[in-house]
């Protein structure tokens, strides 16, 4: 039995765990449930040595251990199923399985047996068909994951972590996965199961533990529990209160989409979206990992080409499709990963702000003097953005500022739908409120406001519209007032083929 | 916008409370802000004890116009390399404009009809700069409509114009420059021999290609966007920046500064060659590195560009004149460069450290 005693966790200034004592059951499934930024990542990257406790114990069989990296965890009998894939595509499926752990014959790579024991392993996974001399690069997403997982099996492991295992594989790919799971048990492994999906966690989970806000706040047997109590333990008591919601009267439809196509490698990314936002309103998009969603708000910015649909700005259809016409447009986009598109890391706080409007600051083509400054400066005090000074590094700032400059870039190109993508994505608490804030603010300026959350909490409390997104398409739409937990839960776990019936 | 929506958080904008950093460090990262000075002041200290004549005005001229034309071609360079890629084909560039202006001074271009055309040097001077625009050009295309690498373009057209240079005269050299007054193309010693007020016009010309290039860098739109470009790409294109367009442009403009510097050494020579300016690519990389340059892009400064050429040219010219031997000169060269990227990284390490306790 793996428990975490009283394990603390900080970034900084933030609070990723407090004092969370956790028990892994010895030869169960044990679910781990929260919503993002929960603090289930952090646990896990603590549990198998990525990251290393700020407080707190691990204890294995009673006994304290110390794990102080991915090296000494599996020494434990620790290993780890993550979520994104940590292949190396241009190499086999054996050399993947063997990788970092070659087998030997006299200094040499044993390649014969590598093979035939990942041939074993395979098989065990329902993939005797595999060809182990494979690239991992040509293999459907579905199969890498097996891959990742068939990798694990390899080791002698007593606990096995996984981190949503099941986001990638099809239906007879997840029966499979829990046939192994189930052959794990009875081998006396004890398994960490990390997942979002009610249906699929219910169905294999022996004991479920609830993490928010870097709390543990709920630890149960899963036979005592139920849909709604789980969901009621993840989202809290009442997230009302941290979030203002925009009560603004809609006017007129500033953004209307049409058919929205967007072609991917196996299916459409974003598969025949329509959805209309008005001035006044704040619509959210809540959907699982992979549903689309980001993809869909690319797509309206022109960073994604569509295969088929239109795009209209108040009324005026742009046809153009590329980031300049759309800014022009009226559309802006803060997007989800600032480190990767929306911040540039090598320049000024003052240099990342002006950076869309840089025209407007010049006189004969030159910039005029002290324009950049003081057009930063009158977002930095709108948007209450926390820096001494404008000529600092944006790198010094906290996330939930750093989200700030882009979105203070954002509303200087003059939008009229703001497009967020996951806004309060990795900021505190007190920023995240602000943030909401400031969209309930936009909505009542007039903006129409357009936002992707996957925090149950957080979209139920700021969107006066929530349209769910499942695998490319939208399944749902709620108004505020007839909003439910579960019904956002379902509608965002539909499969594809249940669509079609529709 | 109503004031509802800031009005919860109080401000709190102003300067945060800071820890004053260590003396020593902020000193100690003063001394690597400015070390390309600071390497300039040893070397002509070191070489000014050792040689008496290294630090005579003459000397410290003819030092400066031999900076002169590697400062040109590292400041084209430095565009590209802030854009995060890199142009290796700017000496093939300056051997290239050198045949084609040293053709258009010495034979003439040929019309289809009967009879030879010559251009005054004005023109010659432009049609080459032109030329290397275009090379530059077709290098910016390269990479973006085709998305070569720019290491791998721009060693291609290393090769491609070179070899068109060598073409230009089937290998041969164009020997006189000169000109005569009839044919009214005169005058091509001026900008590569002649002097105005003592200084030679070529340290002039070096003067304006580096003002101009610290006013596009430091004060225009079209430089933030060069720097947004090699500081993050994907955030460049969302901020609504042509990315492609920066890119072409950047190449174009490290064209046009080669052949310029070509057309320079030509004029020096009197006469053009087609193996002028064979490796020059490498001391201007270098000039750009050792001033401070980041391969990796956003990072850099004209000025420091212009340092590091200086830095170079003064160091090779100094140990010329104490008779260290070529091949130490060589080493000794190496060793610099790779010191200066040294450096560059402690640098990057200690801003990050005195900006974290600043926070």
């Amino acid at each position: 039995m793996l428990t975490a005693e009283g394990v603390s966790k900080n970034y900084g200034g933030v609070h990723a765990l407090r004092d969370v004592t956790f028990t892994a059951h010895r030869g169960k499934v044990n679910v781990l449930v929260g919503e993002n930024g929960a603090g289930k990542s952090t646990l896990m990257k603590i549990l198998c040595g990525a990251e290393r406790p700020s407080s707190g114990t691990i204890r294995l069989e009673g006994e304290a251990v110390q794990i102080d990296s991915p090296r000494t965890a599996m020494a434990h009998g620790i290993g780890i199923i993550h979520q994104e894939l940590s292949l190396f595509p241009n190499l086999s499926i054996a050399e993947n399985l063997f990788a970092g752990r070659e087998l030997r014959q006299r200094g040499f790579s044993d390649l014969q047996t590598q093979r035939g024991r990942s041939k074993e392993v395979l098989a065990r996974l329902g993939q005797s068909h595999l060809d182990p001399d494979r690239l991992v690069g040509e293999l459907p997403i579905g199969q890498q994951q097996l891959v990742e997982i068939a990798r694990v099996l390899l080791e002698d492991v007593r606990i096995l972590i996984m981190d949503e295992p099941t986001s990638a594989l099809s239906n007879h790919e997840v029966d499979i996965l829990f046939t192994v799971i189930g052959d794990l048990l009875a081998d006396d492994v004890t398994i960490i199961y990390i997942s979002h999906k009610l249906d699929e966690f219910r169905r294999i989970g022996d004991h479920v533990t609830v993490l928010r806000d870097g709390r543990l706040v709920a630890h149960e047997r899963m036979d005592r529990t139920d849909t709604a109590w789980i969901v009621r333990q993840m989202v809290g008591r009442d997230p009302d209160s941290l979030f203002t919601r925009n009560r603004s009267e809609t006017g007129e439809t500033l953004l209307s989409v049409d058919g929205l196509t967007v072609a991917g490698p196996t299916r459409a990314l974003v598969d025949d979206v329509s959805l209309q936002v008005r001035a006044g309103e704040v619509v959210g998009i809540y959907g699982l990992m992979g549903a689309g969603r980001t993809e869909l708000m690319e797509a309206l910015m022109g960073l994604r080409k569509t295969a088929s649909g239109t795009v209209a700005v108040k009324g005026r259809v742009e046809p153009a499709g590329t980031v300049r016409a759309r800014l022009a447009a009226g559309l802006a986009l803060v997007p989800e990963d600032r480190q990767r598109d929306g911040l540039v890391q090598t320049m000024s706080v003052r240099d990342n702000i002006v950076l869309s409007t840089l025209n407007r600051l010049t006189r004969g083509g030159l910039f005029r003097r002290g324009a950049q400054r003081q057009t930063a400066q009158r977002k930095v005090d709108e948007l209450a953005i926390k820096v001494g000074d404008l000529a600092l590094a944006i790198t010094s700032l906290s996330g939930g500022n750093q989200q700030k400059v882009v979105l203070a870039r954002a509303m200087l190109t003059d939008p009229v739908v703001l497009l967020l993508d996951e806004p309060t994505r990795g900021v505190d608490v007190g920023a995240k409120s602000q943030i909401a804030d400031l969209m309930a603010g936009l909505a009542q300026a007039g903006f129409g406001v357009l936002f992707i959350s996957s925090e149950l909490a957080e979209v139920m409390a700021i969107a006066d519209r929530v349209l769910v997104m499942a695998a490319g398409r939208i399944t749902a739409e709620f108004d505020a007032d007839e909003l439910t937990e579960e019904a956002l839960v379902a509608a965002s776990a539909s499969k594809p083929a249940m669509e079609v019936e529709e | 916008m109503s004031d509802t929506d800031v009005a919860t958080p109080p401000a709190t904008t102003g300067p945060a409370p800071k820890r004053p950093p260590g003396n020593l460090a902020r000193a100690a990262l003063l001394l690597l802000k400015g070390r390309t000075v600071v390497v300039l002041v040893i070397l002509m200290i070191l070489f000014g004890t050792m040689s008496g004549e290294y630090l005579s005005s003459s000397n410290l001229i003819v030092m400066t116009k031999h900076v002169a034309i590697n400062a040109i071609l590292a400041i084209g360079v430095t565009f590209v390399i802030l854009t995060g890629g890199i142009d290796l084909s700017v000496g093939s560039i300056a051997g290239l404009a050198s045949m084609i202006c040293g053709g258009l001074l010495f034979s003439g271009l040929a019309l289809p009809g009967e009879g030879t055309l010559f251009l005054s040097v004005g023109m010659v001077i432009l049609a080459g700069v032109l030329v290397g625009c275009v090379v530059g050009w077709v290098n910016g295309v390269l990479v973006t409509r085709f998305k070569v690498a720019p290491f791998i373009a721009t060693l291609g057209m290393l090769y491609v114009a070179r070899g068109f240079a060598q073409l230009r005269s089937e290998g041969g050299t164009f020997p006189n420059l000169a000109g005569t007054p009839e044919r009214g193309n005169t005058g091509f010693h001026i900008i590569g021999v002649d002097r105005w007020l003592g200084i030679p016009v070529a340290v002039w010309i070096m003067v304006l290609v580096a003002a101009a290039a610290i006013v596009v860098t430091t004060r225009t739109p079209f430089g933030r966007q060069v720097y947004a470009v090699g500081g993050n790409e994907r955030a460049a294109e969302l901020a609504g920046i042509r990315v492609n367009r920066i890119k072409v442009a950047v190449y174009a403009i490290s064209g046009a500064c080669a052949a310029l510097a070509g057309l320079l050494l030509t004029s020096e020579l009197g006469a053009a060659y087609p193996d002028t300016a064979t490796t020059y690519e490498l001391n201007a990389i270098a000039a750009a590195v050792l001033g401070g340059t980041a391969l990796s892009g956003g990072r850099g400064t004209i000025v420091g560009t212009v340092l590091g050429a200086f830095v170079i040219g003064f160091l090779a010219d100094g140990l010329v004149l104490v008779g260290v031997s070529t091949f130490w000169q060589s080493v000794v060269k190496g060793a610099v460069i790779v010191f200066a990227v040294i450096t560059a990284t402690a640098q990057q390490r200690l801003e990050a450290s005195l900006a974290e306790r600043a926070a």
